[in-house]
Parts: C-alpha cells; sequence; structure tokens
C-alpha cells in the first residue's frame, strides 16, 4: 500500500497527474470510500485493502470533464470498465493515467454478516501483500480473524470475497500506464452456472423466482447510479417528461420493468464487473440478468467480452447480414 | 411482568392474526424486512426474523408505505368520478420494531400528526399497536444513545426482551393491555428471579453499549442556532465528493418523510398515489421555474441539514436522526451521517487547537 501512496506522491509532484482517485480509510474496518485526492498531504488517508472492492472508472467521468489528467488506481476487473467508458466516450485517456493495482479478490462486509459474523471491531488477514509471488494463487485460501463485540471469529477469505471474484475474469489488466502489486486469479466457479440453472427452470418456476427477488427492490437506484455501462447524461426514469420517472412502483409490474429495461440497455457494454449487485441494499442479484445478455450474445455472435479493449465494436453495435435473429415470435 | 417461550412465538403471532392484521420481521430471498403475517412462513423465516437486529428497510412503512394511492380518478363516458382512497379501518400490530425505530414513529408523528395532520398517517398510528423488542446484541454501526435512547428499555405498547429462550412481554399503555388481554391465555407470570434475571439483561445491554464505537458521538455545535455556519462550511464539498446520488440512505432510514405526488394513467382515469422520493434526487426540487438545488452537494448538504439542524430547531430539539445506523451498512460509497458528524467535530477541534496556540 505504501508503494502506491509513494508512486501517487512522485506523480503528483513532477506534474503527471494534478489529482488522485483512489481509496478513503474509513470508520470501520470495512467501510473504505472513493476518494480524490488532491494533494501529497491527503494521501495519508489513502488505503487500498481487501474491502476496497468499490470500481472507481465511473468516477472517471466526473474527473475528464475537470482540468488536468488524474491518476486513478484500477483493479484488473475494473479494467474492463475503464476501456468501455472509453471506448463510449466517456472517459478521456488522455486526462487519465492508470496504476493497475495487485488485486487477490475483494470482500464484502455484507457477506460476512452473512456468515453469522456480525458488529466487527477489527480485521486482519484483508491486508494486501502479504500474498505475492509463488504464495499468490494461495490468496483465496487465507482465513480473516475478526475481531467482535462478541468474540473473536473466523472466516475463510474465500467465503467472504465478493460474488464477481468466484468468476474472476482474471489477473491482467486490460489498459494501464503501469502496474504496482501482484494479482491472483480467485476464480472457482462457472460464470454462467446459474444462468443455466435460471434457463432450466419452467416458466412458472422462472418467474417466481424473479417476482421473490424483485419484489425486494426499493428503487434506490444504486444499481443503476454505481454501473458504469449506465453513464446517461439523463436517464429516462429521471425524465418527467415521458411520465417515464420512477420513485416507487405504482404497480408490482413497474419494479420489473425497470430492472429489464436497464438490463436490456447494457447488453452488449456491460462488462459484468459485479457493482450492481455489490450494492443492492436487498442483496438482488441483478447480475443475473447480464450474465443472461452476455451469455446469449456468446451464442448468437461469438465470444465477446465487453471492454477486452477500447476499440473493438461491439456485437450489438454492428450490423452484418448474417447475424442471427432470435425472437419469441415464429414467422409466417 | 408475562412471558412466553420462544417455541410458542408462532402460536402468539397466530393468536394476534387471528383478530387483526400482524407485521413481524421476516427473511424473505435472503433478506429480513417487516412483512404482513402469512401462514405459510416457515421456522426459518421467522427465526431469522426475530434474531435479526436491523431489517434492510425500517418499519416505516407500516405507517407510512413507501407507495400509496390517495384517490382515484375514472371517466365514463362523459361521466367523471372521484374516488378517495378509503383510510386505514383495521387495527393492526407491530411486532419486533427496535428502540430507534420506535423513536423514528416519534419523528414522524411530528411531521404527519400536527397542522395540516395526514389524514392516512393518521388512521394508521390509530390503528397500531407496537410491540417493541429489545436489543440483546446491539451492533457496531448502532449510536441510538448519542439520541437519548434506551435500547435496553425500549418505550412502546409493550416493551419485550428475547432473553435466552423466554420472551418477556411486559404492557406499558392502554392500548398495549387491550392487545396483552386478547392473547392473556398464552402468555404466562413471570417470577421475581425472572425479573431480576431480566435486569441483569438489561444492564448487560447498556454495558454493550458504553463500548460501542459511536454511542460517544459529540452532537455539540448541532443546535438550530449554527444555520448558516454549517450550512457554509467548506467541508460539505470535500464530503459529498464519493455520493453516487442514489437514494439508498433515504429509503432504508426510518426517519426521512419526505414524499412526491404523482399520477398513474390507469387507461380510463388517473390514480393518484403518493412514493416516498429522496432528497438526493436531481429532480426533487424541480419546480414550474427551475430547480433550486443543482448540485449533489447542495443535496448532501440538505439531507444532513435537515436531520441535524432544520428539524431540531423547528422541533424543540428532536433530531430527525435515530441511530439506527442503516445507512452506515447500506450507503454504496460508505458515506454516512457519522461521518459527516465526526468531520464537523474533527474541524471544530482543529480550530479549537489552533487557537489555544
Amino acid at each position: 500500500m505504501q508503494e502506491l501512496i509513494n508512486r501517487a506522491k512522485e506523480l503528483l509532484a513532477d506534474g503527471t497527474v494534478v489529482r488522485v482517485l483512489g481509496w478513503k480509510k474509513g470508520d470501520m474496518p470495512y467501510n473504505p470510500e472513493p476518494a480524490f485526492f488532491e494533494s501529497a498531504d491527503a494521501l495519508e488517508d489513502f488505503v487500498y485493502d481487501g474491502f476496497c472492492g468499490a470500481n472507481l472508472s465511473k468516477f472517471m467521468i466526473e474527473a475528464s470533464g475537470k482540468e488536468g489528467r488524474t491518476l486513478v488506481f484500477l483493479k484488473p476487473c475494473d479494467t474492463y470498465s475503464m476501456n468501455q467508458l472509453i471506448k463510449e466516450h466517456r472517459v478521456d485517456r488522455e486526462k487519465t493515467y492508470i496504476i493497475g493495482v495487485g488485486c487477490t479478490g475483494k470482500l464484502s462486509a455484507e457477506k460476512i454478516h452473512a456468515l453469522g459474523i456480525r458488529a466487527i471491531e477489527a480485521v486482519s488477514g484483508a491486508e494486501v501483500g502479504m500474498f505475492t509471488g509463488e504464495n499468490e494463487a494461495l490468496a483465496a485460501e487465507k482465513t480473516l480473524t475478526i475481531q467482535t463485540l462478541y468474540g473473536e471469529k473466523t472466516c475463510s477469505y474465500k467465503d467472504a470475497m465478493l460474488e464477481r471474484c468466484h468468476v474472476c475474469k482474471g489477473k491482467e489488466h486490460k489498459i494501464f500506464d503501469e502496474i504496482i502489486g501482484a494479482s491472483a486469479d480467485t476464480k472457482d466457479g462457472d460464470r454462467f452456472a446459474q444462468v443455466e440453472q435460471i434457463e432450466a427452470m419452467s416458466p412458472a418456476e422462472r418467474f417466481a423466482f424473479f417476482q421473490a427477488e424483485l419484489s425486494k427492490c426499493i428503487r434506490c437506484n444504486a444499481c443503476r447510479n454505481v454501473c458504469p455501462a449506465c453513464s446517461c447524461r439523463k436517464c429516462v426514469f429521471d425524465s418527467n417528461k415521458f411520465d417515464s420517472a420512477q420513485k416507487a412502483n405504482a404497480d408490482s409490474f413497474e419494479e420489473k420493468m425497470f430492472h429489464i429495461i436497464r438490463a436490456f440497455h447494457v447488453a452488449g457494454r456491460c462488462t459484468d464487473c459485479g457493482e450492481c449487485s455489490r450494492v443492492c441494499p436487498q442483496g438482488i442479484p441483478l447480475h443475473l440478468f447480464n450474465r443472461k445478455f452476455i451469455k446469449d450474445i456468446d451464442d448468437f455472435y461469438g465470444e465477446f467480452q465487453a471492454g477486452e479493449d477500447a476499440e473493438t465494436v461491439g456485437p450489438l453495435t454492428s450490423f452484418t447480414f448474417d447475424d442471427v435473429e432470435p425472437g419469441v415470435v415464429e414467422r409466417g | 411482568m408475562l412471558k412466553i417461550a420462544r417455541e410458542k412465538l408462532p402460536a402468539l403471532y397466530r393468536a394476534i392474526a387471528s383478530s387483526q392484521e400482524l407485521y413481524l420481521p421476516v427473511q424473505r430471498s435472503g433478506q429480513v424486512n417487516f412483512a404482513a403475517w402469512e401462514e405459510g412462513f416457515d421456522e426459518e423465516q421467522l427465526q431469522a426474523g426475530l434474531n435479526t437486529l436491523k431489517t434492510v428497510k425500517s418499519p416505516k412503512d407500516v405507517f407510512f408505505p413507501q407507495s400509496e394511492t390517495l384517490y382515484t380518478c375514472k371517466r365514463k363516458g362523459k361521466k367523471l368520478t372521484v374516488e378517495p382512497e378509503a383510510l386505514k379501518e383495521q387495527d393492526f400490530v407491530v411486532f419486533g420494531m427496535r428502540a430507534c425505530d420506535v423513536q423514528a414513529v416519534k419523528v414522524l408523528d411530528q411531521v404527519f400528526l400536527t397542522e395540516p395532520v395526514d389524514s392516512f398517517y393518521a388512521a394508521r398510528r390509530e390503528r397500531g399497536t407496537i410491540v417493541a423488542l429489545a436489543c440483546g446484541e446491539p451492533d457496531v454501526s448502532c449510536f441510538c444513545k448519542v439520541f437519548g435512547i434506551d435500547c435496553a428499555e425500549p418505550s412502546a405498547d409493550v416493551a419485550a426482551w428475547m432473553v435466552g429462550e423466554e420472551l418477556y412481554w411486559k404492557p406499558l399503555t392502554e392500548k398495549g393491555e387491550r392487545l396483552t388481554g386478547s392473547i392473556s391465555g398464552l402468555l404466562a407470570d413471570a417470577g421475581e428471579a425472572e425479573e431480576a434475571q431480566l435486569e441483569e439483561e438489561k444492564t448487560k445491554i447498556r454495558t454493550i453499549v458504553e463500548r460501542l464505537p459511536y454511542s460517544h458521538l459529540s452532537l455539540e455545535g448541532w443546535d438550530g442556532g449554527a444555520t448558516d455556519e454549517k450550512f457554509q462550511d467548506t467541508l460539505w464539498e470535500e464530503l459529498y465528493r464519493p455520493c453516487l446520488a442514489c437514494g439508498t440512505c433515504t429509503f432504508v432510514c426510518p426517519t426521512c418523510q419526505c414524499y412526491d405526488i404523482k399520477d398513474y394513467d390507469t387507461g380510463n382515469g388517473v390514480q393518484r398515489y403518493r412514493c416516498w422520493d429522496s432528497c438526493m434526487y436531481s429532480d426533487f426540487t424541480m419546480m414550474a421555474a427551475a430547480n433550486n438545488r443543482t448540485s449533489q452537494m447542495q443535496r448532501f448538504r440538505q439531507r444532513f441539514m435537515h436531520k441535524l439542524v432544520y428539524f431540531p430547531a423547528n422541533n424543540d430539539g428532536m433530531y430527525s436522526c435515530v441511530g439506527c445506523g442503516r445507512c452506515v451498512e447500506k450507503c454504496p460509497s460508505a458515506l454516512n451521517i457519522v461521518k459527516v458528524i465526526k468531520a464537523f467535530a474533527a474541524k471544530r477541534e482543529a480550530a479549537a487547537e489552533g487557537g489555544d496556540k
């Protein structure tokens, strides 16, 4: 972590960048916040540990509009979002200096709570840089030792990882100016396993599954606002012009409509960064919608990973006469 | 003091639900929220509900639903009818509210029961009986003590404590007595030894509360008189920056009470409904002429100024935060009211130190 701070100070001092986008220490062991640092002194509060799950790419839209270059720290999976934002002309590469940071899987306080470990006072084992070189593959086999108000608890690092880390896209940064720290591929699950399970359900079961999940939605818009693919200047769901603004559901169909429309809108552009599911206060597995689209796109047009680079035109934004035309309506 | 064994609670729920509506914390698709009693709830859902300190959403929607119809207009040929929505007529019980959430209802009362009285809210308050549950294991995100709330001794229509395998039950109001009378067959008298044990439990809870990291937050300087000074402070420019402008904090908050009124086109008329609104949203202050809050910094500032400055200034010092800590746990960017209070305190301390030199 000190290495990251030192490098940020150098880049500020030599004028390469005028601000730093990273994570700031929280007041709990598990709640660092995304933060802009404008000076070397401010970097005293910089932190990078297992709880820095937030994908900072989207904050670069705001930073792109400011004077000067911004240093941003990106984990391997965050770089896919960055590529996509550059491709869509929402982030200006010229105003961006990217340090790819090592990642050995990110933790979720919600997951730890779900394991029955609450009232957390301190966590050890979440530090970054403990497992590098030969040991990096072992990162996910670490144990977290957690001090709680009600005694010491332990859990495996793996069990406390965010869902997205179990389907890790790999330890490679897809765009960077330099890399600091080692990464590990933490994948231990099949990205499409749950999508396949849902596909195998009967329509009635499938409807019941999504009904149960989506009826928890409180329409806080956290999923939309955190989503790097949701970068419209004005969202249709905030517009007063077309009677489409929604703050709550007038009927039970509307909560589904919001999520379905959002999934359609980010299809082909969603990198599967998992932020939607990370931030949902009701634990709705929103990534499943996106993964269904990704899976279908792979099937119809050949494997495609949004954000793999900043140039390739996506399958849903290009057209060839050979394209499949899937539909639920049979044509006569 | 009365008591009932934990294993008999489903029978208690059923008995209450036989004569009125019952709302209680229950787990559904992995999350615990308040819901209307259903005979189909299983043991696991109910146990999770009972063991969960903080429901995701506060129970405020029992009195102030996230979305409710106010009236419906229908057009039939040339005839137009307007049907006002009926007020709550059925009695109901909310079981398992925590002391902070009970205090939050008092905050809502200040808003909705003062003139002009909100008839929809007033009817629900009239019909509702609250059974509050003491917090056996407070969490690190709790700071109810800061607002003078004692989670070991909740004050509602009935106070209840879960100690080991027994639930202790103590009616505190006339409504509470009536409810107790209607289920008296299920409740047994607690002996003196058990009363003493309960006192020990309360002491234990208060000892834990003393140790909570946020319990000793100072609200010094957050009084009604400091409005302009707080409003103008440059700290807001730093504090708001990671804010995603989502409505999570406002929608999980037990005291946020702002709403919007909207029309739903039913095809042959209009259903006018109101729904929770969030001061974090860009169109919250949109008016015919313009929007008087154009930046997220202004929106962010508003939320905390309302809770810590404007509300107490207009309500005899009552803060419209109860320290439930839901925003602390749920903000996607890890922002919250505690960080705001701490940042202002740190700035004040730094200024005081500077002054001494």
